[in-house]
């Protein structure tokens, strides 16, 4: 089992959830999240102020999948994701050695 | 005898003007960063409370009493706590022309609120609420009623005074008495009390620009009665001054958002919003005299030179936070000079000479000049006794939650405990307490 996790642009949500949906996504875990990549955030103006902003808003999307399942999802997340713009976030992957559906206790790739 | 059109005019624009210092709390709170906001709305709130009690007290009969003090003040005694201006001995509503003197009370407390609260602006996130409000009592005792006088009360700059001589000064609405006098304050107060911590260094930007935008547009539907209020009148004049009020803040939009576009490279709201201040600044004393044309030209310059004035503040390192001084100093000045070209009868553009110009500069100089000194001593007195600043801890942390014990919005985590005193483990408990 892996875990898939992207941040992406908040404004790219929809399009991903469609995206995961229609690859055999059935759950996944949304949140807000915040930070800066090579860009660095960026500038804003008021009356005449400047004021770099570090930090941009992001969404981070977790999706736990199946071992086979994985080039199949994250290629459906980047994808969605991709607006071609600085900004457009990372997706990676990590390994998870257990899971468990808490109404069931069922382990596994059946609690998936 | 009792104009029943006239008064209930006069009452509505009293309404409006009211109006206007709410609109204000939320055009400067959305200014601030949220750790300040209700601190920012409550200068105006306070400043309502503290001059709504003053200004019947003595505050009126400062103003307008009969017995003027060498031109500057009225007998504050005189008329205190109203006394004498609402019924004559038969009984019936004591009158001025066709309107009944309470009725102008009414309207003249609401013009002493706004513009106290106007110079709170300079002061975000920073000052003892309690220095705050006995700052405005006094300031408006010291400075705003007898600037009234002066002005509209028959005093030194008004049209019995000795500039009157050259022409009769233009003030309609308020440039020297509403915005000169709290630019000039605003600028006093940001030198004594000084700079937020991080000024020019951290950022402290808007919080909420819905906000500043939504305060605008209550502030430009105030200011009809600020300003066609001002012509006392249910008539032409009063439609005028409308117009004139709603042509020069759509003008001045248009310069603000130019500045900005050239300077910076984009049109922001906030400088819509503020070019909409800027223009209903400078055609307070002018509304009554200039042409509708003659409005476009004073809001599109009102506008460019607002925007190009707020950044003043970072070149000579004073924190007036909210740019009272280069909106409110910087527009009124504007506005009340401008007359002295544009009115379309004595102004310099339609043949009346420079004596109208001559007279519009001096009463401008002698509003600074008093404002300034009247309010350095306040300032400085305040400073020596009650203290201006809170604990730098407290200015870090918010001064919402230092000074008033409460933060505006609930962010991640911070609302979920119980009362103080009852863990919120159980809520049926708490629920129990609560009934209990």
């Amino acid at each position: 089992m892996k875990l898939v996790t992207g941040v992406i642009q908040p404004h790219r949500l929809d399009e991903v959830k469609q995206a995961l949906g229609a690859v055999g996504v059935r759950g996944m875990t949304v949140s807000e999240a915040s930070g800066y990549g090579r860009q660095h955030g960026h500038t804003e103006v008021y009356r005449g102020a400047e004021y770099t902003v570090d930090l941009v808003p992001k969404v981070r999307v977790e999706v736990l999948v199946d071992d086979e399942d994985v080039s199949l999802i994250s290629g459906a997340l980047v994808k969605a994701a991709q607006t071609g713009r600085i900004g457009d976030g990372k997706v990676w992957t990590v390994p998870v050695e257990d899971v468990v559906r808490v109404r069931t206790g069922e382990r596994g790739t059946s609690a998936l | 005898m009792l104009d029943t059109g006239v008064t209930s005019w006069m009452l509505t624009s009293a309404s409006l003007v009211l109006l206007m210092t709410p609109g204000l709390a939320l055009f400067y709170g959305g200014m601030t960063r949220s750790k300040s906001v209700l601190n920012m709305m409550m200068m105006s709130f306070g400043a309502m409370g503290v001059i709504g009690v003053v200004y019947v007290l003595w505050g009126w009969s400062m103003s307008y009493g009969s017995q003027s003090i060498g031109g500057v003040f009225a007998n504050p005694f005189e008329q205190f706590g109203l006394n004498g201006t609402i019924l004559d001995d038969a009984g019936e509503y004591v009158l001025d022309g066709n309107l009944p003197v309470i009725v102008d009370v009414g309207f003249q407390v609401t013009f002493a609120m706004i513009t106290t609260a106007l110079i709170s602006g300079a002061l975000a996130e920073r000052v003892k609420f309690g220095t705050w409000l006995v700052f405005s009592g006094v300031w408006a005792t010291l400075a705003y009623f007898p600037m009234a006088h002066m002005v509209w009360g028959g005093g030194l700059l008004g049209g019995d005074g000795p500039f009157a001589s050259i022409a009769a000064p233009i003030d309609f609405a308020g440039g020297t008495v509403v915005h000169i006098n709290a630019g000039v304050a605003a600028l006093v107060l940001a030198l004594v009390v000084g700079k937020r911590r991080g000024f020019g260094r951290e950022p402290g930007r808007p919080h909420n620009l819905p906000f500043v935008m939504l305060g605008a547009a209550l502030l430009w539907f105030g200011w009809f009665g600020f300003n066609a209020g001002s012509a006392y009148g249910a008539d032409g004049i009063a439609g005028l001054a409308w117009v004139n009020t709603t042509t020069a803040a759509a003008a001045a939009i248009l310069g603000w958002l130019v500045v900005e576009k050239l300077r910076d490279g984009h049109a922001t709201s906030l400088g819509a919003a503020s070019g909409i201040v800027a223009g209903l600044v400078a055609i307070t004393p002018a509304a009554g005299s200039v042409s509708p044309v003659g409005a476009i030209i004073l809001g599109i310059v009102a506008g460019a030179l607002c925007a190009l004035a707020v950044s003043l503040k970072f070149r000579f390192g004073y924190d007036d936070s909210l740019d009272v001084v280069g909106v409110h100093l910087v527009g009124g000045l504007v506005g009340t000079v401008l007359i002295g070209f544009l009115a379309t009868d004595t102004g310099l553009f339609y043949g009346g000479g420079v004596d109208q110009l001559i007279v519009q500069v001096l009463i401008a100089v002698a509003a600074v000049v008093f404002s300034a000194v009247v309010t350095l001593v306040i300032a400085l007195v305040l400073k020596a006794t009650m203290g201006w600043r809170v604990t730098d801890a407290a200015e870090t942390s918010g001064i919402d939650a230092a000074v008033h014990a409460e933060t505006a919005y609930e962010t991640l985590g911070t609302g979920r405990g119980g009362f103080a005193g009852i863990p919120a483990v159980n809520q049926d408990s708490v629920a129990t307490e609560v009934k209990a």
